[in-house]
């Protein structure tokens, strides 16, 4: 049995223009103790998924899904009491901001003893000596007097330890980290990964890392997924994703690395992510892509088995026919159409 | 916090001199002759009204005047009434527990009902309930007092006779004033059994005339501060860690929410004096608003220059109470130097 099991998710808001598709048919699995990596431009509905995942997509947003489980548990039809029991407890997850993610009118001790006290009945005292440890385990020095502190008394990297002393203080089953390190300094994002990797592998727990940084997926992740505009564009274990990125979106966030662009200029990519009224009919990367061709223009890929994963293009880079298919097809992307 | 403290207490020198100077000249202010004024068409024989100009020291340069009068506040002096020959400080303490009694009961009604609505509103943000709300409180935020009181009289007091009109008790009972606060002293220091209710069931009135203003501005800064800290990040960390519905939004979004609220608040108690003057005249209230008013027909001028330091003195003191308890609910301020 996977841990999480999600067949085409997707998550709709409604606004004033319309109904904006933040997911589009995500389908997932995760195995217990897997480190995935979930990477996409901004706005490619990275968080917005996970969110659906915890139950905490805000009003008046609206969650389908074909499944949604957890560790056996269907989300679809838990009720709000016993989802209250799984999340923070054996599914938990921290943010990107970790200074406003924690309440300014608590001190940490409080913020860290609650979770400790609701999901696994603590008394104060317990929960306390329980928290010291914690703080401790995520590498904060002299923890005892840091119960105390308010998070405003803290460094932004101090706080995302909290955060995360705060995830794992239940032993979950699967933690969440939604671009952890973006809104910290350079040292401090490497020892805040090197720390989760290294609670990941001591507890064999279950991580979803999000980021925009293939660099941070490198570092960390067994298998990556690629979010465009809602959808899974590519999905493969990370050795494989990165020797053969097979949709042009991935090849194409692959150059856009420091180290991996020509004469030191960074790499990016021209235009911008979809939004509510210029969502494509075809492929939805269709208007960025180098390859694109009338068909995929019309025609929306299907996700389907690739190369050890699954992609979602009609010419997968690894395909050896690609070339007559796209001149087969009318190319008008600059690269095939040269 | 200590600094916060030292800042907050010295800014009452600055006011203090600002309320006196303005206490000074209100009576100065008056053309014509002040001693003629205040004798107005009682007339005055001309020997007692220069004893009288010694007396308040009319014939001295202004700047010695203010000093005089700084003086004489500073021990305590705030003269006599014209009328009764009573030291205004005097009648002031007399009165005051009854406008004391007023004005907390308001506020709390103003918070029991104000601050419920408020959060209630913002969690079912635009449902009916938080549209009525909204529209509620607009009108009690511009109903003129006079009239909302006149109105709540003729249905409750004439129409239905369910509440007396006027004054703190029934002419029945005779209250000796222990601490001054019939309620208190009708319930602990009475053997009348009907005392308590007939104190209780004159204060209903006034109070939600009072309260009525305060409540509307409450509840409305209460919904919006809700709804501002309810979009906060961490909500969404309270919700990832499995918290109950209540727990979330009485404990994790209220503390936080409470931190504007309570300076409104604070900015209400000046209303709410403002308004006991008006409340206290409808209601027949034996406070210091009534008597204020009554000073200005009398032309009791030292008991209305008194009345309206002493009043001033009064809210700068509650504001400086609240800007402390503000500062005690904010951890940000309370750490800092
Ligand atoms: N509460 C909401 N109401 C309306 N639209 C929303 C809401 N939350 C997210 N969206 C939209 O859903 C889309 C996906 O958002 P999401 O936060 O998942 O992106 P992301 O991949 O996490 O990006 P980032 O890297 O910026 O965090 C965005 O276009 C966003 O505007
Ligand atoms: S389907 Fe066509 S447009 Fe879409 S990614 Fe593949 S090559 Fe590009
Ligand atoms: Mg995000």
């Amino acid at each position: 049995m996977a841990l999480v099991e999600i067949e085409n998710l997707s998550v709709e808001f409604p606004t004033q223009g319309g109904i904006m598709r933040a997911v589009d048919g995500v389908s997932l699995r995760l195995e217990e103790g897997e480190v995935l990596g979930v990477v996409g431009e901004s706005g490619s509905g990275k968080s917005v998924t996970m969110l659906a995942l915890m139950g905490l997509i805000p009003f008046p947003g609206r969650v389908r899904a074909d499944k949604l489980s957890f560790n056996g548990r269907d989300l679809l039809t838990i009720s709000d009491k016993d989802r209250r029991k799984l999340t923070g407890k054996d599914v938990a997850m921290i943010f990107q901001e970790p200074t406003t993610s924690l309440n300014p009118s608590f001190t940490v001790g409080f913020q860290l003893t609650e979770t400790l006290r609701l999901h696994e009945g603590m008394d104060r005292k317990a929960a306390e000596r329980r928290a010291v440890e914690l703080l401790g385990q995520v590498g904060i020095p002299s923890p005892e007097s840091r119960l105390s502190a308010y998070p405003h008394q803290l460094s932004g990297g101090m706080n995302q330890r909290v955060m995360i002393a705060m995830a794992i203080a239940c032993n979950p089953k699967l933690l969440i980290a939604d671009e952890p390190t973006t809104a910290l300094d350079v040292t401090i994002q490497a020892q805040i990964l090197d720390l989760l990797m290294t609670l990941q592998k001591e507890r064999r727990m279950g991580l979803v890392m999000i980021t925009h940084n293939m660099g941070v997926v490198a570092d960390t992740a067994k298998r990556v997924m690629v979010m465009y505009a809602g959808q899974i564009m590519e999905e493969r274990s990370a050795d494989d994703l990165f020797a053969s990125p097979q949709h042009p979106y991935t090849a194409a966030l692959l150059a856009a690395l420091p180290e991996r662009s020509e004469g030191g200029r960074l790499a990016t990519i021209p235009g911008v992510v979809p939004g509510l009224y210029d969502r494509p009919k075809g492929c939805l990367f269709s208007p960025r892509c180098a390859y694109a061709t009338e068909h995929s223009r019309h025609v929306r890929p299907d996700l389907r088995p690739w190369a050890g994963g699954h992609i979602r293009c009609h010419y997968p880079l690894g395909d050896p026919n690609r070339n007559a298919e796209i001149q087969h097809d009318h190319p008008v992307g600059t690269e095939a159409a040269s | 916090m200590l600094r916060f403290i030292l800042t907050r207490v010295s800014l009452i020198i600055p006011t203090f001199i600002g309320i006196t100077l303005l206490t000074f000249f209100l009576i100065r202010l008056v053309p014509g002759d002040p001693i003629e004024t205040m004798a107005g068409e009682r007339g005055i024989d001309p020997a007692r009204h220069e004893l009288l100009r010694k007396e308040y020291g009319f014939d001295r340069p202004i700047l010695v005047q203010y000093g005089i009068y700084i003086a004489r506040v500073l021990q305590g002096d705030l003269s006599k009434s014209v009328i009764t020959q009573a030291p205004v400080l005097d009648e002031f303490l007399a009165l005051f527990p009854a406008t004391i009694e007023l004005a907390v009961c308001a506020i709390l009604f103003a918070l029991v009902i104000g601050l419920p609505a408020g959060i209630l509103a913002a969690v079912r943000r635009n449902s009916i309930f938080d549209h009525g709300v909204m529209g509620i409180s607009l009108a009690g935020y511009s109903m003129p007092i006079f009239w909302w009181g006149l109105i709540l009289i003729l249905l409750f007091s004439v129409q239905f006779d369910l509440t007396p009109v006027s004054g703190r008790i029934d002419v029945l009972y005779y209250i000796e004033p222990v601490t001054g606060f019939l309620l208190i002293d009708s319930l602990f220091f009475s053997e009348d059994e009907g005392a308590f209710r007939s104190a209780l069931a004159h204060l209903i009135l006034p109070t939600i005339v009072l309260g009525t203003v305060p409540l509307a501005v409450i509840a409305r800064m209460t919904r919006s501060a809700m709804l501002e800290v309810l979009g906060e990040d961490y909500i969404r960390t309270a919700k990832a860690k499995g918290l109950s519905r209540f727990r979330i939004i009485a404990l994790h979004a209220l503390r936080n929410a409470l931190i504007p609220v309570v300076t409104v608040i604070g900015l209400q108690v000046g209303v709410l004096f403002t308004g006991a003057i008006l409340t206290e005249t409808i209601f027949s209230w034996p406070g210091v608003g009534k008597w204020l008013i009554e000073a200005i027909f009398r032309r009791d001028y030292p008991v209305l220059q008194g009345g309206v330091l002493l009043l001033g003195i009064v809210v700068m003191t509650v504001n400086l109470l609240v800007d402390l308890a503000y500062g005690l609910i904010n951890p940000r301020i309370r750490h800092t130097r």
